[in-house]
């Protein structure tokens, strides 16, 4: 493993397949448990910054470090860092003078964390660069797979929506393609990047072509203001032509399940019962990224006391 | 002028070719030949170097008035001597914007009074750039400063009625609009080329199709009305070809290459350090080649720099929020060499062709881009071509550091550099 984790690209099959291994060992050795809680990275020190508001990740992260018994800072910048008048680079000096020895970074410019990473000594986890990548929203995707397929090879992952501005969607379709799947992206053309041709990943623009050959849906949320600026004609038109209800849920294979990154906007990228239905991995995906980060920050941070034979 | 000593420089090889000597005397070249033996005059000697005329630059950004803490007329002129420049153009993106006569003469004078290069100030074309009225052209023009060029630079002249408007007006003084092609609906928010790379680091496009569609629109609105057209930095192999069909069909229309174009690409950006943020952005291998290939065969006439220094804070920072541009004056020559010479594109005559001869004639400098011959104005570099040097920052004229060339080992140095007679650079050394 490298030191960072910036980007999907950072991992190799053998990272990712740690990772994942660690996470499950993880789950297993808090599975029954009434203290959910290890002692990996006791007197360690987690900086939680984020630079936008994402209550989801930045809960996630901070729960995932304290059951590993780190400390755990909360920096939240919300705003540019320059119109807040410190400069980033400030803000990640005033971090490595505290000790911190993780900083989880939320930002919405892409590449954020690579400019940091190139000023600090600790790990950096990129929890989010603007539309760049997510690799531990990817992580737990991919945990999610394999848990409920109990495979990640050959496996068919359909992901559609904003692809253009998705940072779930480039760390999936890096992370999968490393894990051996088969991804299928669909979109209006408007919404995929000039370029994503050579991505490894089909691409489509018709969605119920495509559900019929499909093990995974994964759908991404579509901000409405990309309506605003063209992308698609209407938000009903969009949820005609894109969204997950139940008649396309029906076309899919019966193994098949719906994924999608939160938060959700209902009636449009996906119908309420499909959100609900047994299909649906979306409250699992949650509970697997507290895994999943407990996994990764374990690993960079290089903790040597899993109890029990917890991980190898 | 007529105070400063003659001097004498011993074997050296003008454009590459023979060896002779050269006598400068009274600004000008006053004898060229072989066994030249002048009492009193300073003796320099250059055997193995080469002579060209000084060069000129069409686009630097001196950043003063408004920006002195980037740069100033004073360390922008040494920087600009140092690479070899006798000339360069001043773009009017300052604060107060050179919009007015007044602009224009102060960073005129100030030039004078640096004294290294001629600083001939470019005006905006709008009033602050705006992009919405005609700033007083006409005043710039008849000014001491004697602006001929005029630009918006930063910002493109988008509006199709007043680019046409501009290019008609200025017939009047025989002036030039320089454009930045760049439609600004298809640039917003725009960080990088368009391309797999943008869609792999996810940051916004700047497609190609920008430039080409703003520099094909004015080179019709050129013929349409019969004006001078420049446009600046050209960055894709598909701008090259519309001006090659412009060129060809006679309208008159030239244009400018920037040394960074015509080396690097955009997978400098992978590792997100805005150095490499420029405007317009580094683009594919493909287009470093057209460029190349352009300027080679004369549809570029000139490399200029645009020379674009910024304060270390507006570098050190997330690559959204940095400013584009990189310094450009110190590192011209030997880019140019690296990307053209030495790969046999151009020969040194050709070089002074793009880097001094054209330039001087767009921009309508008489007293640069002259041939080395007897009575020409003594405004000439001599450059070293066989020393290879690692770019190191830290010793840099500008007052900025962002140059993309750190730690990049680039062939042939400058040598010496004289203004009409005088050495503004000996030895590699600034003389003031």
């Amino acid at each position: 493993m490298r030191r960072h984790l910036l980007s999907a690209a950072d991992l190799d099959l053998g990272d990712a397949t740690l990772i994942l291994d660690t996470a499950e060992q993880i789950d297993t050795a808090l599975a029954g448990r009434e203290v959910k809680k290890l002692p990996t990275l006791r007197g360690r020190t987690v900086v939680n910054l984020f630079f936008e508001d994402s209550t989801r990740t930045r809960i996630s992260f901070e729960l995932a470090a304290k059951r590993l018994s780190a400390d755990v800072i909360n920096f939240a910048a919300k705003g540019s860092s320059v119109s807040k008048g410190e400069s980033l680079k400030d803000t990640a000096l005033t971090l490595e003078a505290m000790g911190a020895d993780a900083i989880v970074c939320r930002h919405s410019a892409s590449g954020a964390p690579h400019r940091l990473a190139e000023w600090v000594q600790g790990s950096v986890i990129n929890a989010g660069d603007g539309t760049h990548e997510h690799p531990t929203q990817a992580l737990l995707d991919a945990y999610t797979i394999r848990r409920r397929l109990g495979r990640l090879d050959a496996v068919r992952v359909t992901i559609v929506g904003d692809v253009l501005h998705s940072r779930v969607a480039r760390s999936n379709v890096v992370l999968l393609d490393t894990l051996g799947a088969q991804v299928t992206l669909v979109a209006p053309p408007t919404l995929l990047p000039v370029g994503v041709e050579s991505w490894p990943a089909e691409v489509s623009y018709d969605l119920d072509a495509v559900l019929p050959k499909a093990d995974v849906v994964m759908m991404l949320r579509v901000q409405q203001e990309r309506m605003n600026a063209s992308y698609f004609p209407s938000v009903r038109e969009y949820s005609r032509r894109y969204g997950l209800d139940a008649r396309r849920m029906a076309t899919l294979p019966d193994e098949a399940i719906v994924m999608h990154p939160g938060p959700m906007n209902r009636g449009m990228e996906i119908a309420a019962e499909v959100a609900d239905s047994v299909r649906s991995t979306i409250v699992e995906q949650v509970s697997n990224g507290l895994s999943v980060r407990m996994a990764v920050l374990y690993l960079l941070l290089g903790g040597a006391h899993m109890p029990d034979g917890a991980v190898a | 002028m007529t105070s400063s000593p003659a001097w004498l420089i011993k074997g050296v090889r003008p454009y590459g070719e023979d060896a002779v000597d050269l006598l400068l005397r009274d600004g000008i070249i006053a004898e060229l030949g072989a066994g030249l033996d002048v009492a009193g005059a300073e003796v320099l000697d250059a055997g193995g170097l080469i002579a060209m005329p000084g060069l000129v630059d069409l686009h630097t950004h001196l950043r003063e008035p408004g920006r002195e803490d980037a740069e100033t007329v004073e360390t922008g002129s040494r920087a600009a001597a140092l690479g070899g420049y006798t000339a360069v153009h001043a773009m009017a993106n300052t604060d107060p914007v050179a919009d007015t006569a007044g602009v224009v003469e102060q960073v005129w004078r100030l030039g004078r009074e640096a004294g290294l290069v001629d600083v001939a100030p470019v005006g905006a074309v709008t009033v602050g750039l705006a992009g919405t009225r005609l700033a007083e052209l006409g005043a710039m023009a008849d000014s001491p400063a004697r602006v001929r060029v005029f630009s918006d630079d930063g910002v493109c002249v988008a509006d199709p009625a007043l680019m046409r408007r501009a290019l008609e007006y200025v017939k009047a003084f025989d002036g030039v609009i320089a454009q930045h092609a760049e439609e600004p609906r298809l640039t917003q928010g725009a960080q990088m080329h368009e391309g797999v790379l943008s869609a792999r680091l996810g940051l916004a496009g700047w497609p190609s199709v920008a430039e080409e569609a703003i520099i094909a629109r004015d080179v019709l609105l050129a013929a349409h009305v019969g004006s001078r057209l420049h446009v600046c930095h050209l960055s894709t192999g598909g701008s090259v070809d519309i001006l090659a069909r412009a060129k060809a069909d006679g309208v008159r229309v030239t244009c400018e290459v920037t040394p960074h174009h015509l080396l690097l690409t955009d997978e400098c950006v992978t590792g997100y350090d805005p150095l490499f943020k420029v405007n317009p952005p580094l683009r594919t291998a493909e287009d470093v080649e057209a460029l190349r290939a352009g300027l080679a065969d004369g549809t570029i006439d000139a490399i200029a720099t645009d020379h674009a220094p910024h304060a270390m804070e507006d570098k050190e920072c997330e690559w959204a929020m940095a400013r584009p541009g990189m310094l450009g004056l110190e590192q011209a020559l030997s880019v140019a060499v690296q990307a053209m010479v030495l790969t046999g594109a151009l020969d040194w005559r050709g070089l002074a062709d793009r880097m001094s001869v054209r330039p001087a004639r767009i921009g309508q400098l008489d007293g640069h881009g002259q041939p080395l011959e007897i009575g020409s104005p003594a405004n000439l570099v001599l450059i070293d071509p066989d020393v290879r040097a690692v770019v190191d920052a830290a010793d840099l004229a500008s007052r900025a550091r962002n140059t993309p060339y750190a730690l990049r080992e680039l062939p042939a140095r400058v040598v010496a550099t004289f203004l009409r007679g005088r050495p503004t650079v000996l030895d590699g050394k600034a003389q003031l």
